[in-house]
């Protein structure tokens, strides 16, 4: 293998922080794709530009997605990386890993691939840095059979992701590995044969902390929440007094809708005021705990700036059941899908949709009432469409 | 290791089966308490534990992770887990690895061994985690600075605030090579986005070939751009484009890269969780630093400016965009010295609900 003085990248192996540029020179001991990489980079790096090719069209048999082609636009300098397109392997909810399992992936990974990882791609997956088209096939065909899949990318439903849930969480108020590895499973033909105008993403979040950022980036957010009231242990509440919180200061006077009270001794909730937002119960986990019944707030539309600025998900649907199989979940997943099918133009998400149709036309199609849960406030101006059956 | 053949890759792949079901994946601590946890307790940024109904316990040991790993290294992580954690390991959502055990004597030996791999621990509460990033110039077309290199070069600078010292609140950290942004950029209390600042170059030999018109044309956001029959190509005009690259990315030989002129924008305040003051999207607050490999030690000193004056001006528990709320923007580049341009009032779509319709504001 050809030998690359790296003087930039070796800058970036200094420092406490784990270094990526060690991890590219680990994988570059064994393989040629990892080595011309580093030397590619490098050259970036004094060049300050990217020497990658626009993706092309690669796959395996079957399957529209999955995979994510990438040629280097000096593939006689850096033969190595020619081709170094991507797999994404779909990853498990909750992204645990016994490591039997874990290992197979790797060593198949050194056989067919730079050796080089991300765990995990921003939406989730595995993915696979780096492989040539030759080896798409075999190096599929070596996972699939031992029980794993490929991920979405793509017009198509991009793998599903959640945060972790009833699996190490207090705060979970439905089974979001559930939700997301059914989801998953259910519409395996969507995911791996784009066939919509557009990505749509799923994200399951347990609680309103979404540490799975579902608010932001998924066309449908669904977020755990509860309908009773919140559950106090006044002798936990005096616990984390006598450890130091200044239960006024820091809860009381910090939410956000005034429905809490402290008289030194008990703390006290005005639980039809209370928003669910989670201030408390994350500052004061012992001591406050969501009860009733439990289901999740479906929102939609969330996505990145591109193109017309970036959204936030929208309330749709203010509560809804979660008990498998999620027949509800689904059944409002597809109206979605076919009004979006239908009405949208080539890359056009749903939260774009939504604001060029209109939020009726949205709310019709799938059958969803008006409701005050929905928007922070009415509309302010004196201009509203009629419908004949309005005036009726 | 030999590779399959056509015919046995043929034989033996499967499809449609998605991934392996999580219950394979559990520590026997986690499917036992599954849903049935009481309540977890922080002990320092690196280390917590959580408590079951049952009583069960579970320690973990969260360290930190540059995403991009090579297989040894993983390797290396599977054998602490095989050691001190009965086999399991898992990553967070923003790419830290968590080593679990229900033995409270593993948890010091187990963060020594990730340490001793070069994978500190950390990240843990109200403090800075992992920053969440994309890929740059390691491996995407569209990438207009290095992702893992800036990160890494603020990581070691604010590498503190991971490991020891701690921020009146979380603060979640983020960094896009373009506008693009996979990941939650656009809602981070701090975050770094690559972006352009010159009209396109058009290549038109190889628009004519490569690129369908309408869609170029439909793709432009500003209307900027309008077919050229006279070259079969299309035209730019200069006055509308705002450098967003999606013209780019459907027509590649529009050439939006330009070393010298392509940096970074600081946006800052914006978070997920609808905690307190609900889920908000980052704002301007610094619109261009040139790119400055390897180490970019000008957006390295903007950002810790930047930390370090929310540390010392927010109160507990106030994430970075509360903390701006309270004090107000006018407040926020006061405090932190940074200059107010004309890049700063948004001229594109949010103008009408940005500007300020009140005579109350602080000096």
């Amino acid at each position: 293998m050809k030998k690359y003085e790296t003087p930039l990248l070796d800058e970036l192996e200094k420092g406490p922080w784990p270094s990526f540029v060690k991890e590219i020179k680990t994988a570059a001991k064994k393989t040629e794709a990892a080595n011309d990489e580093l030397g590619q980079l490098e050259k970036s790096y004094r060049d300050k530009k990217g020497y990658w090719k626009h993706g092309g069209i690669v796959g395996v048999l079957g399957y529209g997605g999955g995979v994510i082609g990438r040629y280097s636009s000096l593939p006689n300098e850096f033969p190595g990386v020619a081709h170094f397109h991507t797999v994404r392997i779909n990853q498990p909810s909750g992204l645990f890993y016994n490591t039997k399992d874990l290992r197979v992936i790797l060593d198949l990974w050194d056989e067919y691939g730079s050796g080089l990882t991300n765990m995990h791609g921003s939406t989730g997956d595995m993915v696979m840095l780096g492989c040539r088209t030759e080896a798409l096939e075999p190096f599929f065909a070596e996972v699939s059979s031992r029980g794993w899949d490929l991920g979405g990318s793509g017009s198509a439903l991009r793998t599903p992701a959640c945060c972790l849930g009833k699996a190490r969480c207090e705060w979970a108020n439905i089974d979001t590995m559930d939700i997301c590895h059914d989801l998953t499973h259910t519409y395996q033909d969507y995911l791996h044969r784009p066939a919509w105008p557009y990505k749509f993403k799923f994200k399951v979040a347990g609680c309103a902390v979404d540490c799975v950022a579902s608010i932001a980036r998924a066309d449908c957010s669904i977020i755990g929440t509860w309908k009773g009231n919140i559950a106090v242990d006044q002798a936990a509440v005096q616990d984390y007094a006598k450890g130091g919180m200044d239960i006024k200061a820091e809860i009381v006077d910090m939410c956000p809708t005034g429905c809490m009270s402290y008289d030194g001794k008990n703390l006290s909730i005005d639980d039809a005021n209370c928003s669910r937002c989670m201030h408390c119960i994350s500052k004061m986990t012992k001591a406050l705990k969501g009860t009733g019944e439990k289901g999740a707030t479906i929102l939609i539309g969330s996505k990145a700036p591109i193109v017309v600025g970036s959204l936030l998900s929208w309330v749709i649907v203010p509560f809804m059941k979660m008990e498998a199989p999620y027949t509800e979940l689904k059944e409002f997943s597809e109206k979605i899908w076919e009004w979006w099918d239908d009405n949208a133009k080539p890359r056009e998400r749903t939260g774009e949709l939504i604001e060029s149709k209109g939020m009726r036309s949205f709310l019709e199609a799938i059958e969803v009432d008006p409701q005050p849960q929905q928007v922070y406030e009415p509309r302010k101006d004196p201009f509203f469409f009629w419908k004949d059956e309005d005036l009726a | 290791m030999a590779w399959l053949t056509e015919q046995e890759a043929k034989a033996k792949r499967k499809t449609d089966i998605g991934p392996p079901h999580y219950s394979k994946m559990l520590p026997p601590v986690i499917a036992k308490n599954y849903g049935k946890w009481k309540y977890h307790e922080v002990f320092t940024p690196g280390t917590m534990v959580h408590v079951a109904e049952s009583g069960d316990k579970v320690y973990t040991v969260r360290v930190a992770s540059p995403r991009i790993l090579a297989t040894d290294n993983i390797r290396t992580m599977l054998d602490i887990a095989d050691k001190y954690c009965d086999g399991y390991i898992r990553w967070t959502t923003r790419n830290n690895v968590e080593f679990m055990t229900t033995n409270e004597a593993n948890v010091p030996l187990i963060k020594k061994a990730a340490e001793d791999a070069g994978y500190p621990a950390g990240g843990i509460g109200a403090g800075l985690t992992n920053i969440v990033h994309t890929q740059g110039w390691v491996h995407c077309h569209s990438a207009c600075t290095d992702a893992s290199g800036l990160v890494k070069a603020i990581s070691d600078e604010l590498f503190d605030y991971f490991a020891e010292k701690r921020l009146p609140a979380k603060t979640r950290f983020a960094l896009a090579c373009c506008v693009n942004m996979c990941g939650a950029v656009h809602c981070s209390d701090l975050a770094v986005v690559a972006i352009h600042r010159k009209v396109p170059v058009i290549d038109h030999d190889n628009v004519k070939n490569m690129c369908e018109i309408p869609t170029t044309v439909s793709a432009c956001p500003t209307r900027a751009i309008s077919p050229d029959p006279a070259k079969k190509s299309i035209k730019i005009n200069p006055d509308k484009c705002m450098y967003c690259g999606n013209c780019f990315t459907v027509c590649p030989p529009i050439n939006i890269h330009n070393p010298e002129q392509d940096g970074v924008a600081i946006v800052v305040g914006g978070k997920v969780g609808s905690l307190r003051k609900g889920p908000s999207f980052s704002k301007l607050a610094i619109p261009y630093i040139k790119n400055n490999p390897p180490r970019w030690p000008e957006v390295v000193e903007a950002v810790k400016n930047i930390l370090e004056t929310y540390a010392k001006g927010a109160r507990k528990h106030e994430r970075m965009g509360e903390w701006i709320d309270r004090i107000g923007w006018e407040g926020f580049f006061r405090e932190t010295g940074i200059p107010f341009t004309h890049q700063h009032i948004d001229d594109f779509t949010f103008m009408r609900d940005t500007m300020r319709t009140s005579a109350a504001f602080k000096w």
